[in-house]
């Protein structure tokens, strides 16, 4: 038997997910189903006057619901701002909010009935950007329109620059992003003898059972909320579903039937939650060889209707803010501002995407202010081992940062290229840049003391063993890693080991799958409580003697069952203050550097990635093979936001909420890889030190595309995405 | 109306409007739910099958259009027996993530497959640009399909 960590072990759910089998939310046909559809509101902001259905329309056999059939009408997250329905005489929002529900037999009959159900709105003025809700000339939050702030200092903060020989300042913006995961949200939800049961495509079970707990006011116990086969999720599947989960649970309580709910792509994008637009000031003083001193950062970011997981994007953001350099002082000072849109909220990368797009941009400001090679000074500037960051986290080890930029820049040639200068062939011309950034693995700050994780691992007859958690495979493979920790725990084969499916009913709360947490944090627990099965079978071994299959089958034989639970705590030393914003941010970070290939079409303005590397710092790879698929497939979700994915609005409208007008890349844009891993172990990460690598990939393909752009055709983009248009107008700026 | 046409391999014959979509046919009224709806409007390819041997977006072809032709799924690609190359190379390389793309991916490789037993990793490109994958970055979808057809390069 190989080691079961370190080897890209066939993926557990393959079999079925390329057959056909695996079945998700929508594949699901109980008998006695009904289809269910939402109601929305039309405009960005108004007061609900009247909700009445068409008495010319034929309602029978059809269930409606309104708010008034809610029990307590808020969807429960960090503030209870945002009602599950708009009731009569309350205030819409946000376009495309829920109003009303319905369900019947007849997907069509009911999608026609949604159409008759009229609304009379009394249109208010709306607040649909960053600028108009800082200007707060209409407040619709509070009274300032400010859901967050966040202020971190360090050192003499922005008073530093004055000691600076060179300051530099530039303002980098980042659009609205669509998660696109392929399978659309959908859940399908029914009540059994008062009990609450429902399954979907969700990210974490735990916050849905939560919002039913608070909405239905149930205990936990009369719930069941059981993850699906889930089609992708980045973010997406975090706190949506469960708006999603307690409408299917209303219409299914009113109809006394199993009520299933599946967006359309359109709905799906025009609803639910996207990246947050963000805006960021960036003041820096360096000295003249380049030696960076101070920062001082304002980032803004749109939050959207309600308050949902904004505060926490923004805490990400901020603390991602000053990049993987060294500072002496900091001064980094957030807000987030309500709009009337639909909320921002997870997205691969939570916030930190748009900072490190502005730092990474501003590092190439300097660079040229300087007229000094940017990778130069990264270089010297970069975080060592022993460091400080701008919260004042000592590190202390797991720093690849060094190695990840000596081996993609290695691999790609990049100082050769670089310094030969753009490659011009008739109208197309090539060059190159880099990036180099950090993501923090885990829950911010005290976020993981707070939450408790927990796992259970339970010892099973002949041998095996299975593991329960809240952890959910959304396609990053956590089924497969699992299995591989736990083997490797108890010194069993991959395939002796069960993973369960995440129900509420069944597993303990692990925490959600998000903030690349699942692999280092879940996954050590994974490791731990299988490890004290480990220590009991051996103990049965030695007193009895046998194999491990045969000893654990005593123990069970005595014992009835043999189960073991743990729950996170802190490595020794970590300290963070909520209330100063300082300390240990993250328990550990991972590194990168990319660098990317692009050719720019002179006449059309056209970007074309034409190869890209990535050097990664995973600590360890406990399954090389899905290391490469996250670091891969969160790179091209970074291209595409570079290059072609915006999200536009109107009016707060969207106006390509079609894949026919949002365009993500297909095979033919995607470039080919070279993914280079690297090993710096995290001295807590389970399988010999693993850390979060998730987000990591999202954080660093914009501002290295931005770079080689910039070094093919000399266009200082700021902005995203690069559409041809944008750089056609940079083109026509740079003209004299 | 009913139509009878040729299901993966097999003689087939189902009752539903003639504008009915082949995809709402194939899971609602078969119950063959492996293909998959993303987006219903023929651009992402999640509902791909086969046509006469052709890739098509199932959620764009008219149900009557389908008399007397043969419609492959993704569960018609090994049918009950064990998994082709191609499947066991996706399950190996990495090349299904969260697997709601996949079936249409693999049906568009079959139809690659039937032209071109060794394609190029261009060839395998162009075969599966109407598939869009948000999750692998399609490098290990074409690692996948190369090492099935032999063509693999040891990593």
């Amino acid at each position: 038997m190989s080691a079961p960590v370190g080897r890209s072990v066939p993926r557990v759910d393959g079999p079925a997910k390329v057959t056909g089998k695996a079945l998700y939310v929508d594949d699901l046909h109980p008998p006695g189903v009904l289809y269910g559809a939402t109601v929305r509101s039309t405009l960005p902001r108004g007061r609900l006057r009247s909700l009445q259905p068409d008495p010319a329309f034929d309602w029978t056999g059809l269930t409606v619901v309104t708010a008034g059939d809610v029990p307590r009408n808020v969807v429960a997250l960090i503030e209870d701002d945002q009602p599950i329905l708009v009731p009569v005489g309350g205030e819409i929002r946000h376009r495309a909010e829920a109003l009303a529900l319905v369900a019947g037999e007849d997907r069509e009959r009911v999608a026609r009935a949604v159409r008759h159900l009229i609304a009379e709105v009394e249109p208010l003025p709306a607040v649909l950007s960053i600028a108009e809700s800082m200007a707060a000339r209409v407040v619709i939050h509070r009274d300032d329109n400010v859901q967050k702030r966040y202020r971190v200092v360090k050192g003499d903060g922005a008073e530093g620059l004055s000691r600076c020989e060179v300051v530099v300042t530039g303002t980098y913006r980042t659009p609205l992003q669509e998660q696109l995961y392929l399978e659309p949200q959908g859940v399908l939800a029914w009540w059994e003898a008062g009990k609450a049961r429902l399954t979907g495509s969700l990210q974490c079970p735990y916050y849905v059972a939560k919002g039913i707990e608070r909405a239905f006011d149930l205990p936990g116990a009369e719930i069941d909320v059981v993850q699906a086969v889930t089609g992708g999720g980045f973010g997406g599947k975090e706190e949506y579903p469960t708006l999603l989960a307690l409408h299917a649970l209303l219409l299914a309580r009113k109809s006394g039937r199993p009520v299933k709910m599946v967006y359309g792509r359109q709905e799906d994008i025009e609803a639910t939650t996207k990246r947050h637009p963000a805006e960021v000031e960036i003041t820096t003083g360096c000295d003249r060889d380049g030696t960076f001193r101070a920062a001082s950062i304002r980032i803004v970011m749109d939050g959207g209707a309600y308050v949902t997981l904004t505060p926490v994007v923004l805490s990400r953001g901020t603390l991602h803010a000053s990049g993987a350099y060294r500072w002496e002082d900091v001064s980094i000072e957030s807000c987030a501002v309500a709009t009337n849109t639909p909320p921002n909220g997870a997205f691969r990368g939570f916030g930190a995407p748009q900072t490190i797009w502005a730092m990474e941009r501003h590092v190439d400001r300097i660079a040229r202010t300087l007229g000094v090679d940017p990778l130069e000074l990264r270089e010297k500037n970069l975080l060592r081992a022993g460091d400080t960051t701008a919260t004042d986290q000592r590190l202390s080890g797991s720093v690849g940062v060094a190695e990840c930029v000596a081996r993609a820049t290695e691999a790609s040639g990049y100082r050769e290229r670089r310094a030969r200068g753009p490659a011009r062939e008739g109208r197309k011309v090539r060059g190159i840049g880099v990036s180099v950034f950090f993501h923090g693995s885990g829950f911010t700050g005290s976020g993981e003391q707070k939450l408790k994780g927990t796992v259970a691992v339970d010892l099973l007859p002949g041998g095996r063993a299975r593991v329960r958690s809240a952890a959910t495979e959304i396609g990053q493979g956590t089924e497969t890693v699992f299995r591989q920790i736990a083997a490797a725990s108890l010194g069993l084969p991959v395939d002796g080991i069960d993973v369960s499916v995440p129900s509420t009913a069944n597993v303990p709360d692990s925490g959600p799958t998000v903030a690349s947490r699942t692999v280092m944090i879940v996954g050590s627990l994974v490791e731990k409580a299988a490890r004290e099965i480990r220590d009991r079978v051996d103990g049965e071994r030695s007193a009895g003697g046998g194999s491990f299959a045969e000893a654990g089958d005593r123990l069970l034989a005595r014992e009835g069952a043999v189960s073991t639970v743990a729950t996170y705590a802190p490595p020794p030393g970590v300290r963070w203050d909520d209330a100063t914003y300082s300390g240990d941010a993250y328990p550990v970070f991972g590194w990168a550097c990319d660098v990317a290939e692009v050719e720019v079409d002179l006449d059309t303005f056209e970007t074309r990635v034409v190869e890209f590397w990535s050097a990664v710092d995973v600590g360890r790879a406990i399954h090389p093979g899905m290391c490469r698929g996250q670091i891969e497939g969160g790179t091209l979700q970074a291209i595409g936001w570079a290059l072609s994915e915006e999200v536009v609005t109107s009016g707060g409208q969207i106006l390509n909420p079609r894949m026919t007008n949002y365009i993500v890349p297909t095979s033919l844009d995607a470039p080919p890889f070279t993914t280079i891993l690297v090993e710096h172990p995290y001295a807590h990460g389970p399988g010999g030190g693993a850390k979060g690598l998730g987000e990591l990939p999202m954080d660093g393909a914009a501002p290295a595309i931005a770079s080689a752009v910039e070094h093919a055709t000399g266009l200082v983009a700021d902005a995203l995405p690069l559409l041809p248009e944008r750089l056609f107008e940079l083109a026509q700026g740079a003209r004299p | 109306m009913r139509v009878d046409f040729i299901l993966n391999g097999a003689p087939c014959s189902a009752d539903a409007p003639p504008l009915a979509r082949l995809l709402d046919v194939l899971r609602e009224t078969l119950r063959l739910t492996g293909t998959k709806e993303g987006c219903g409007e023929g651009e992402c390819g999640s509902c791909t099958v086969l046509l006469d041997g052709t890739p098509v977006n199932s959620c764009l072809v008219a149900f009557g259009q389908c008399e007397g032709r043969s419609v492959t799924t993704v569960e018609g690609l090994s049918g009950s027996g064990p998994l082709t190359p191609t499947q066991r190379s996706f399950v190996e390389e990495g090349g299904t993530q969260c697997g709601f793309c996949t079936p249409g991916v693999l049906v568009s490789l079959e139809a690659l497959r039937t032209r071109d037993a060794h394609p190029s990793e261009g060839a395998i490109r162009e075969a599966v640009a109407g598939n869009i994958c948000r999750c692998t970055g399609y490098a290990r979808i074409v690692a996948a399909a190369r090492n099935a057809a032999g063509d693999g390069e040891p990593e």
